[in-house]
Parts: C-alpha cells; sequence; structure tokens
C-alpha cells in the first residue's frame, strides 16, 4: 500500500524543557499527549520523573512555567493540587506534568524542572564552617 | 504503603530501571552487623552509604500499654500487608471504638483501613487474614488523637480527604478545637493551608444537602481528638484486655514552639483497641559509628556523616521518619552529590580493595530483587521488567561478588 500519511510533525506541539542544570531541551510530541508522555517517550533523563507513573501518587513529574502558560493550562483538581502540595520547590505557578495535556495553542512552551535539592553551594558553605 | 494505595507501588519500576544498570547490583538478604560488619564495609569500598531507615518504634511509655488489645502501628501495618513477622496478630476487632494515638499519615492509613467497606477492601491488595477479619469487625468508631492542635498534624491532605470522603462514613469532630486557628491560617505554607482549611471545612462548616444525606447514612464515625496525651491504658472488668483509655488534656504553649503542655485534666475515653502509631525511630547499627540519640538520626551535614570520611547517609536515617517516597528519594539526590562532589575533588585517596569476603556466604540477589518484585505486585509488573528478572534469575551464579 503507497498511502501518503501526512507529515505527522505538523500536528506537534513544540516543547522546551529546562532541566536541572538549567540546560535547555526542545522536543515535540502530540496533541494529548501529557507532559509525562513526552518526557518517557523522548527519554529525557529527569532523575525520578514520573515514579508513580501518572497515577497522582508522587509529586516527582513537579514543573515549573511561566505565570502566562500557567494559565493556558486549564483547571487544576483537588486531588492534583494535594499531591502538589508535597512536591519540593512549589511556586505559584507549579503544576504536576502527569495531568498536563499537550494542545495545540501551547506551541513553544517551557517547562522548567525544579532544583530537586537544596543549593549546592550551600553544603560547600556549610561543610567548611 | 497501604493496600489501597497500589498506585504508589508503582515507584518499583523507577527502582528496578536503577537496579537494571549494569554498574548497580544489588545484593539482598545481607545483614549488616551480622552477615558483614560496618567495618569490613568501609575496609572494601571508598563510600559507604548508610540508609537502613527506621526500623524501631516509639513506644508510648505509659502503664498498661502491654494490655490485650493495644498494638503498635508498625505490626498492625504489618499484619494487613502480609508482613511474615506479623502474620501471628490476630487482632480482636470486636469492640466498636478504636483509638488511635498519632496523627500522621500512618495513623490515618490505619483509620482508613478499619473503616473502609469491605467491598472496597476487597479490590485491594490487603492479605486474606486480614480481609476476613476486617469483614467481621465490629469497630465503628476510631478516634485519631494528638497531643497538638489542628495546625500541627503530620498527616498529609491526600490523606484527610481520603477519610472526608470515605463512603459509610461520617466525621465527628469537636468545633472548640479549632478555636483560634482560622486567624493562625494567615501566616503559613500553602500545603499546610489547605490542609487546615480542610479540616476546617469538615468540622465547621454546614454540610450541603448532599453530604447531610450522606452523613445520615453512615454508620461508622471517625475523628481528630486534638491536645491530648496518653496517660494510661485502662483493663476492662475482666483485667485482661483494653477497656478504655486515659487521656491528659494539653494546651499549646505558642511562645515555646507550640509544645504541648498538660493542663492537669484527664478524660476517660472507653474503647477497646488501642493503636500507637506515635512514629518510628532509627537505631543505631555499629556502636563505633556517629549516632544522634536525641534525634535518632545519624549526624551529617547534606549527606555526609559528620567526621567519618566516605560515610555517607540517605534516607528516615538521615531526615528522621518524615516525609513520603518523594521526599525521601529528593534528599537521597543531595546524599549522592555531596559524595560525587568528593569523588571529584578527590577525597578518597587510597585504591579501592574491593570486598574481601566469599560472595557465596552472601546470597546474590538480583533473585531476590525478582521476588520482592514479584511479590510486591498484584496484578504482576509489567512484561518487561518481568523479562529482565527472569533473566537474571537464570544467570544469578555470575552476579555473585
Ligand atoms: C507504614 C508506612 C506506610 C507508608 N506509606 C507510604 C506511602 O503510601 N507513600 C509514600 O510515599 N511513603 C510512605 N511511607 C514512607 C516511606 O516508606 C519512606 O519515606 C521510605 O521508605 C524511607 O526510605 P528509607 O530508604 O529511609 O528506609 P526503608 O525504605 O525503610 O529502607 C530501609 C532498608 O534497610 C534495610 N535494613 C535495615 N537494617 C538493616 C541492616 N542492619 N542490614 C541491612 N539492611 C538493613 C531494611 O530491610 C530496608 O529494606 C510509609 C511509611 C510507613 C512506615
Ligand atoms: S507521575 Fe506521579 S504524580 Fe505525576
Amino acid at each position: 500500500t503507497s498511502i501518503t500519511q501526512p507529515l505527522r510533525s505538523d500536528n506537534k506541539v513544540t516543547v522546551h524543557f529546562v532541566n536541572r542544570d538549567g540546560e535547555k531541551i526542545t522536543v515535540k510530541g502530540s496533541p494529548g499527549d501529557s507532559l509525562l508522555d513526552l518526557v518517557i517517550n523522548e527519554d529525557l533523563d529527569f532523575d525520578g520523573f514520573g515514579a508513580c507513573e501518572g497515577t497522582l501518587a508522587c509529586s516527582t513529574c513537579h514543573l515549573i512555567f511561566d505565570e502566562d502558560v500557567y494559565k493556558q493550562l486549564g483547571p487544576i483538581t483537588d486531588e492534583e493540587m494535594d499531591m502538589l502540595d508535597l512536591a519540593y520547590g512549589l511556586t505559584d505557578t507549579s503544576r504536576l506534568g502527569c495531568q498536563i495535556c499537550l494542545t495545540k495553542s501551547l506551541e513553544g512552551m517551557v517547562a522548567r524542572v525544579p532544583e530537586s535539592v537544596a543549593d549546592i553551594r550551600q553544603s560547600k558553605d556549610g561543610s567548611s564552617q | 504503603v497501604a493496600p489501597d494505595h497500589p498506585e504508589v507501588k508503582n515507584v518499583i519500576n523507577t527502582f528496578t530501571q536503577t537496579a537494571q544498570q549494569p554498574r548497580c547490583s544489588f545484593y539482598g538478604n545481607v545483614n549488616v552487623g551480622r552477615d558483614i560488619s560496618m567495618e569490613e564495609l568501609q575496609q572494601a569500598y571508598h563510600a559507604v552509604v548508610l540508609s537502613y531507615g527506621a526500623e524501631g518504634n516509639r513506644a508510648m511509655g505509659v502503664p498498661g500499654e502491654q494490655l490485650a488489645g493495644v498494638y503498635s502501628a508498625k505490626n498492625f501495618v504489618g499484619w494487613y500487608n502480609g508482613l511474615p513477622s506479623c502474620g501471628q496478630l490476630s487482632p480482636d476487632l470486636s469492640c466498636e471504638t478504636a483509638v488511635i494515638l498519632g496523627q500522621g499519615n500512618v495513623a490515618l492509613d490505619v483509620a482508613r483501613i478499619l473503616l473502609t467497606p469491605v467491598d472496597m477492601l476487597k479490590k485491594t491488595d490487603i492479605t486474606t487474614p486480614a480481609l476476613d477479619a476486617l469483614a467481621a469487625s465490629r469497630v465503628n468508631r476510631v478516634l485519631i488523637v494528638g497531643r497538638r492542635g489542628p495546625l500541627q498534624v503530620a498527616c498529609t491532605v491526600k490523606e484527610v480527604r481520603e477519610m472526608v470522603n470515605l463512603p459509610g462514613t461520617k466525621p465527628e469532630m469537636v468545633a472548640a478545637d479549632f478555636d483560634g486557628v482560622v486567624d493562625a491560617l494567615k501566616d503559613v505554607a500553602r500545603p499546610r493551608k489547605r490542609l487546615t482549611e480542610l479540616m476546617l471545612k469538615t468540622a465547621l462548616e454546614p454540610p450541603s444537602q448532599k453530604e447531610q444525606e450522606r452523613r445520615s447514612s453512615a454508620h461508622r464515625s471517625w475523628a481528630f481528638r486534638f491536645y491530648r496525651s496518653p496517660l494510661e491504658v485502662l483493663p476492662d472488668t475482666c483485667g485482661e484486655r483494653v477497656g478504655a483509655i486515659k487521656l491528659a488534656v494539653n494546651r499549646l504553649e505558642v511562645q515555646l514552639g507550640a509544645r504541648a503542655l498538660l493542663t492537669g485534666e484527664e478524660e476517660v475515653v472507653p474503647c477497646g483497641l488501642v493503636i500507637s502509631s506515635i512514629g518510628y525511630k532509627s537505631l543505631p547499627l555499629d556502636p563505633a559509628l556517629p549516632f544522634d540519640h536525641n534525634k535518632a538520626i545519624v549526624p551529617n551535614h547534606m549527606g555526609r556523616v559528620t567526621q567519618a570520611t566516605g560515610l555517607y547517609v540517605s534516607g528516615w536515617l538521615k531526615t528522621g521518619p518524615t516525609g513520603v517516597i518523594a521526599t525521601t528519594m529528593n534528599s537521597s539526590f543531595d546524599t549522592a552529590r555531596s559524595l560525587l562532589e568528593d569523588l571529584s575533588s578527590g577525597l578518597w585517596t587510597c585504591p579501592w580493595r574491593g570486598l574481601a569476603l566469599s560472595g557465596s556466604e552472601l546470597c546474590s540477589t538480583r533473585e531476590v530483587w525478582m521476588t520482592i518484585v514479584t511479590a510486591a505486585f498484584n496484578p504482576p509488573p509489567p512484561a518487561d521488567v518481568m523479562k529482565w528478572c527472569s533473566s537474571l534469575y537464570k544467570n544469578s551464579d555470575t552476579d555473585l561478588f
């Protein structure tokens, strides 16, 4: 069969992740995929990310957004808020990546993986006390 | 992990990924202190990370604690989770009121398991003996008792919301316990604020019509009891079993960091089951290792054990028994970073020696890992995980030290 599929990437949504070291990683996902799906499909190496596999039981898929993107992400359930409250480095524009589905209108969004640990500089200062 | 929270156990796949790394070997069934000493380990490796958790139990330390019908949450949880050492517990659930001491997530897990309708429990991972016992249980009222007030509870909002929504149950709070709580809420961080607001709503707000109907058809109840400390477990008329618990009424001294102070007032609560869930505690492993007996942790800075080069600590042994798996995981990243910093700064100078013990004495363990994965997972883990585990099992001879 020789049916030519339209170029799938036309429908894709570009997402820029910023990892814990501040590095920017740009990937594309399909509308309807969650940000956790994207991290798994693209094999992004964020330590411990998505440990409960999107079942709202862990908060390891915590991501931080810019204010304007955050506003477009849609409503947040009590259950997501409950898990999010346990996330390290919670901010006012934090969400759980497994609960956010890509849409065309999110094209070019930036999602930051929060620092998992206390600032390393503190450790250096601390250990020389 | 509670049997009705199977999704939490998905983390096992993340752990398996780590175990899958060729540079990682997992040796199970090795008891440090019995099969191998800390000294031997430290001699064999540049770095040793202690992460043996908090296996000890804090006792209430009150008279009557030894009466039948008094259990530690650790054993009670072990019983419904099928821990071999707790199989014989067979708790007597023939009474109506159960008192749980402590207001952390484990206390709420126990309360929820005691009150969840059996039809719901059937769908969980719970053991058959526990299911049978809970099906025959007459417990219909659970009081979750804490030393301090609503703003100091140690549980998380998810667990409280599960209680609030638990079918067939209604809350039975004391409104006066929440005096002054609203005012104090202004200054607290979002997680504590949302948790407290949920309790306030449950305790004080008039329920919606639907909720009112739900509550009036409920045959079981639960409640937090605040500002109470155990003084004595009192026997029933036969003298063998618990019949009541005597509690001291506390007040909070806010100036002293919200410490609970006795008012001198006492209260006796009739009950037939007492479960103490006042916390886990790490124990020292080896007298030669630093240990802070006050805090029951290994003293450390960012995971580096104080005054012990090459020794690190992680998990509940490092932080004390608080927080969920994600918290523990984040804090372990801290420890790993410290370790890697020390590696790159050349802190460990001596050559690597390797373990001088004969491997055959210790059980290699990828087979143990497989057993754990299989046992912990019902339904079984994804096919690729199982396949990987069984390949190790076949090759286990080559995986010895
Ligand atoms: C009853 C209960 C329910 C919980 N439920 C949840 C939940 O639903 N969700 C959640 O996120 N968190 C839950 N937690 C918290 C979670 O279990 C902890 O955050 C986490 O397990 C701590 O990890 P750890 O590595 O410090 O200790 P552990 O996970 O306890 O690991 C310590 C390990 O060290 C081993 N060990 C001990 N002594 C020795 C020795 N001498 N030699 C060799 N090995 C040794 C032990 O066998 C054990 O495997 C729960 C905790 C409890 C107690
Ligand atoms: S992956 Fe666990 S909450 Fe999102």
